[in-house]
């Protein structure tokens, strides 16, 4: 790290450092774009894992998390603004493509213009939202609750600046004007939520997405700035409902380690067990939802039929059956049921001839290998440039799982394979599921025969405050890579809690990987992507 | 075997001993279209039974269980739901297309009724093209539901009508030419006459290779034909929510759902007649104890639970396979079915023309 430090000193000599968390590096606005630039083609920092928008008062500005796809290290930007009027930094958007879209939810939460970006919309709140919720000096009552329609427009801006410095405000249409377009959602059995397609057909051909998100955003970020460390906890279940308890972990992870607190073993490996009892029983979910989207119904009840077996070992030891509120911070809120080594080892024993026979019904057929092979290609490159990570990441080449990237708790002393597939097609992020259900069978056959006694719940101060600070943490949720960026200001609530999740990113990559696709394939390569529109939405 | 005609002959005579021929035939027409139109009700009811058990049974579900016992009144009660509902009318459509729509679709299959040999001497007409009448009034079809996508102004039931008027069309060659192959083996279009060449021995053993070539290509074209899954595209719920139906409520949608169960016995009755045997008890040469005993079951059960049986298969089908897309459909049908077809059609031919044929 040093010696990367060293090299972006000498080529950028303005840069300063902050080695508190990640490497850091504070530029100007001006040498924003050339840095990021020579991070990504020189230091091979190809993957923009996510921009974060902040407010310290004084300045606004944004943080961009870039991470190398060879070694893996992280390396942070940070560039800052003084004019609280009218904020406005330089886009990357066209070095990554995420960008831009990463760069809208800061538009939507900040009002921090990006200069060179083509589509300048909110991403999540409506047209006509005044102020942003995010600014520290937002006032609420600017927005009641609408009784009218929320308006809509086919015209997008875009900020150019020309040569003598002049910003000049631009607006481009969003469709052709005599596109024919459908709308596919919010209501439509197929975008898994109220997720919207503003879809430009040609016939059966699509020729351009629109994803218009934002129907379930909740606020959560904005929410747990008011709130205190434990509570900040219940919104974790709340996003994507199905990586619960992985989210659960990463937020608890993050705060532990941030406040110092030491956790058991035990804890330790019941949080793993757990987590990796969710992501068969999501991945369970995918196969069968996905292959309901393609019209094979029966597949559906195949599935659940693990799932259920799954939902109630959770139900016995959480209580729940989702939303379990299971790990707080230093452990978890109840011990084990006494039930549940004999469970799980039903669960193990049961799940090979299932996966065997999904193969039989589902893979195999040559209908569906028909809608699947080579539908919704998604290259290395293309993965990386939309930081499409998780399963989808990975059925496209690219290695990006954090349980090996970036291993957190007791994922290194495990024996378990990282699938990967080159394919990167809709049949390639099918049969990645399928197989990481028997890595994580694996998984967890080799911790229920030995989870060890201890505490469940490590000494934990009743009012928590955590040191003035900032923390960056991931952990592998059932659909890629989850991220939460903490900044503590020192007192008992989050100075800024950013939820980076997997599902954004994926959902934002409909655009590109439909264009001249049919229809169908639409829905295809949306289940296949496996988003969760409550996650995305946040 | 018992012959409904002489029933038919009794009625008919019943009814000249006391009026006119002209008022004695008006008379019979009445009778017959009120007892078709419960025969239709009927059987759509249940089918919407069968295929709900059917399908709960692949799924490792119950299927209904609740209304009646093991849920038989099930479909009546969904009838009664369907047909208290309110219709509920949009603005900017078509209102004269939209509501025509549903009828044409219902009458498409009612008119098929007319031809289907329902047991020895039970047919409503039977006339020398009678194969013909029945593929010519069964494309009607489509034409309703063109119309319900087009007049309905949504851009969903737009996709779902092209969708099924491009499959539809297609599809009709190979129901037609597979049709063609087995009255190549008949010798006539007259359904009497056909399962009347079936008495011996039904044709899907007689006319062997080609026979059972044609038989999987009807089956395949005739669940395309029913939009059915897994050519359920002009519907496909998880594209286009409900494709061409989408705007439909009360009983609108409720012809559109009986035609639908209506169109999967017709096909798998015309199945039944042409290469079954249609109402024909099976008889194989030689047993001639067997085949007495065959003869003693009614010629209406065997035409009834023939077509049932090849309804189970094409529900099997609908339940077990993913839908396909529409430019596999169009490429299946007319780079697969149809050359297979046009030379199974040849070989047919030859082997009628050579005797080879059992």
């Amino acid at each position: 790290m040093a010696d990367i430090q060293e090299r972006i000193a000498g080529q950028f000599p303005e840069a300063t450092f902050d080695t508190s968390d990640v490497l850091t590096v504070e530029i100007p606005d001006s040498k924003l774009h050339a840095l990021a630039r020579f991070l990504r083609d020189e230091l091979r920092f190809d993957f923009l894992v996510t921009i974060v928008g902040m407010d310290w008062v004084e300045k606004m500005g944004c943080i961009y998390y870039l991470q190398s796809t060879s070694d893996h290290s992280r390396i942070a930007i940070k560039a800052t603004t003084a004019d609280r009027e009218n904020p406005m930094l330089h886009s990357i958007a066209d070095l990554w493509h995420i960008a831009g879209i990463f760069e809208r939810e800061v538009y939507d939460f900040f009002g921090i213009v990006f200069i060179g970006n083509p589509d300048m919309r909110r991403l999540f709140l409506s047209i006509d939202w005044k102020g942003y919720p995010l600014r520290k000096d937002y006032d609420p009552s600017l927005n009641p609750v609408p009784t009218e329609n929320e308006r809509q427009s086919d015209f997008t801006d875009t900020y150019v600046e020309h040569s003598d410095g002049k910003v000049v405000k631009e607006q481009a249409r969003v469709f052709e004007e005599d596109d024919f377009v459908v709308n596919i959602g919010p209501q439509h059995p197929a975008t898994h939520g109220v997720l919207r397609f503003r879809t430009a057909v040609d016939g059966e051909t699509i020729r351009k997405i629109d994803v218009y998100m934002g129907y379930i955003h909740r606020g959560i970020e904005k929410i747990c700035e008011g709130l205190t460390y434990p509570q900040t906890l219940h919104f974790m279940d709340r996003m994507d409902y199905f990586s619960a308890h992985n989210y659960h972990h990463g937020l608890c992870m993050t705060i532990e380690q941030a406040a110092g607190i030491e956790v058991s073993r035990r804890v330790q490996v019941i949080r793993v067990i757990m987590d990796e009892l969710s992501r068969i029983a999501s991945h369970c979910l995918f196969i069968g939802t996905f292959c309901m989207d393609l019209g094979a119904t029966t597949m559906l009840f195949y599935t659940l039929r693990v799932r259920e077996q799954i939902l109630d070992i959770m139900d016995k030891t959480c209580g729940a059956r989702m939303t379990f509120n299971y790990e707080t911070i230093g452990g978890v809120m109840q011990d084990l049921h006494p039930d549940f080594v004999k469970d799980v080892k039903e669960l193990l024993a049961v799940l090979p001839a299932n996966l065997k026979e999904y193969d039989k019904l589902f893979t195999g057929n040559v209908i569906t290998r028909n809608r699947m092979e080579g539908v919704g290609k998604m290259s290395r490159e293309d993965a990386i440039t939309w930081s499409v990570t998780g399963p989808s990441g990975r059925a496209s080449g690219w290695a990006c799982d954090i349980r090996k990237t970036h291993p957190y708790s007791i994922y290194p002393e495990l024996d378990f394979e990282q699938v990967v597939m080159h394919e990167g097609d809709a049949m390639a992020r099918f049969k990645v599921r399928m197989k990481e259900i028997e890595e994580s069978a694996k998984i967890i056959a080799q911790l229920i025969d030995n989870i060890p006694e201890g505490e469940i719940q490590a000494k934990v101060a009743k009012v928590l405050k955590l040191p003035v600070g900032h923390w960056f943490r991931t952990v592998e949720g059932c659909r890629g890579a989850f991220g939460i960026y903490l900044e503590s200001d020192g007192t008992v609530n989050p100075y800024r809690l950013k939820i980076v999740p997997p599902c954004l990113p994926a959902a934002a990559a409909v655009d590109h990987l439909t264009r001249g696709q049919k229809i169908a394939d639409l829905i295809t390569i949306g289940g296949s992507l496996d988003y969760i529109v409550p996650d995305m939405d946040r | 075997m018992f012959d409904f005609s002489a029933l038919t002959n009794w009625i008919h005579a019943g009814l000249l001993s006391f009026m006119p021929e002209w008022l004695a035939v008006t008379t019979e027409c009445v009778l017959i279209g009120l007892v078709l139109l419960t025969v239709y009700a009927l059987l759509a009811l249940f089918y919407i039974y069968y295929e709900r058990k059917v399908c709960a049974a692949f799924q490792c579900r119950l299927g209904p269980d609740r209304v009646g016992p093991m849920g038989l009144l099930q479909s009546f009660a969904d009838m009664f739901k369907m047909l208290i509902k309110e219709l509920i009318s949009l603005k900017h459509t078509d209102k004269f297309l939209f509501a025509l729509a549903p009828y044409l679709v219902i009458l498409a299959s009612m008119l098929a009724f007319a031809v289907l040999p329902w047991g020895n001497g039970l047919q409503i007409i039977d006339f020398n093209i009678g194969i013909f009448f029945l593929i010519a009034v069964s494309s009607i079809g489509v034409l309703g539901i063109l119309l319900a996508g087009w007049s309905s102004n949504n851009k969903f039931t737009l996709i779902g009508a092209l969708r099924s008027g491009a499959q539809m069309v297609s599809y009709e060659l190979s129901i037609g030419l597979s049709v063609l192959t087995m009255v190549c083996l008949a010798g006539t279009m007259s359904v009497g006459g056909i399962v009347e060449e079936q008495r011996d021995l039904w044709f899907i053993f007689s006319g062997h290779i080609p026979a059972i070539i044609a038989f999987i290509i009807y089956l395949i074209a005739g669940t395309a034909e029913t939009n059915r899954g897994p050519f359920d595209l002009p519907e496909a719920e998880s594209e286009l929510t409900a494709g061409y139906h989408t705007e439909y409520s009360g009983m609108h949608f409720g012809f559109f759902y009986l035609a639908e169960y209506l169109n999967l016995f017709i096909v798998s009755g015309v199945a039944a007649l042409l290469f079954f045997g249609g109402w024909m008890p099976l008889h194989i040469p030689g047993w001639e104890s067997f085949n007495h005993i065959m003869d003693y079951i009614p010629s209406v059960i065997w035409f009834i639970g023939k077509a049932v049986v090849i309804s189970f298969i094409i529900i099997w089908f609908k339940w077990t396979f993913p839908r396909l897309r529409i430019d596999h459909i169009l490429s299946l049908e007319w780079k697969y079915l149809l050359p297979i077809n046009l030379v199974n059609l040849v070989l047919m031919v030859l082997i009628v023309v050579y005797g080879l044929h059992f």
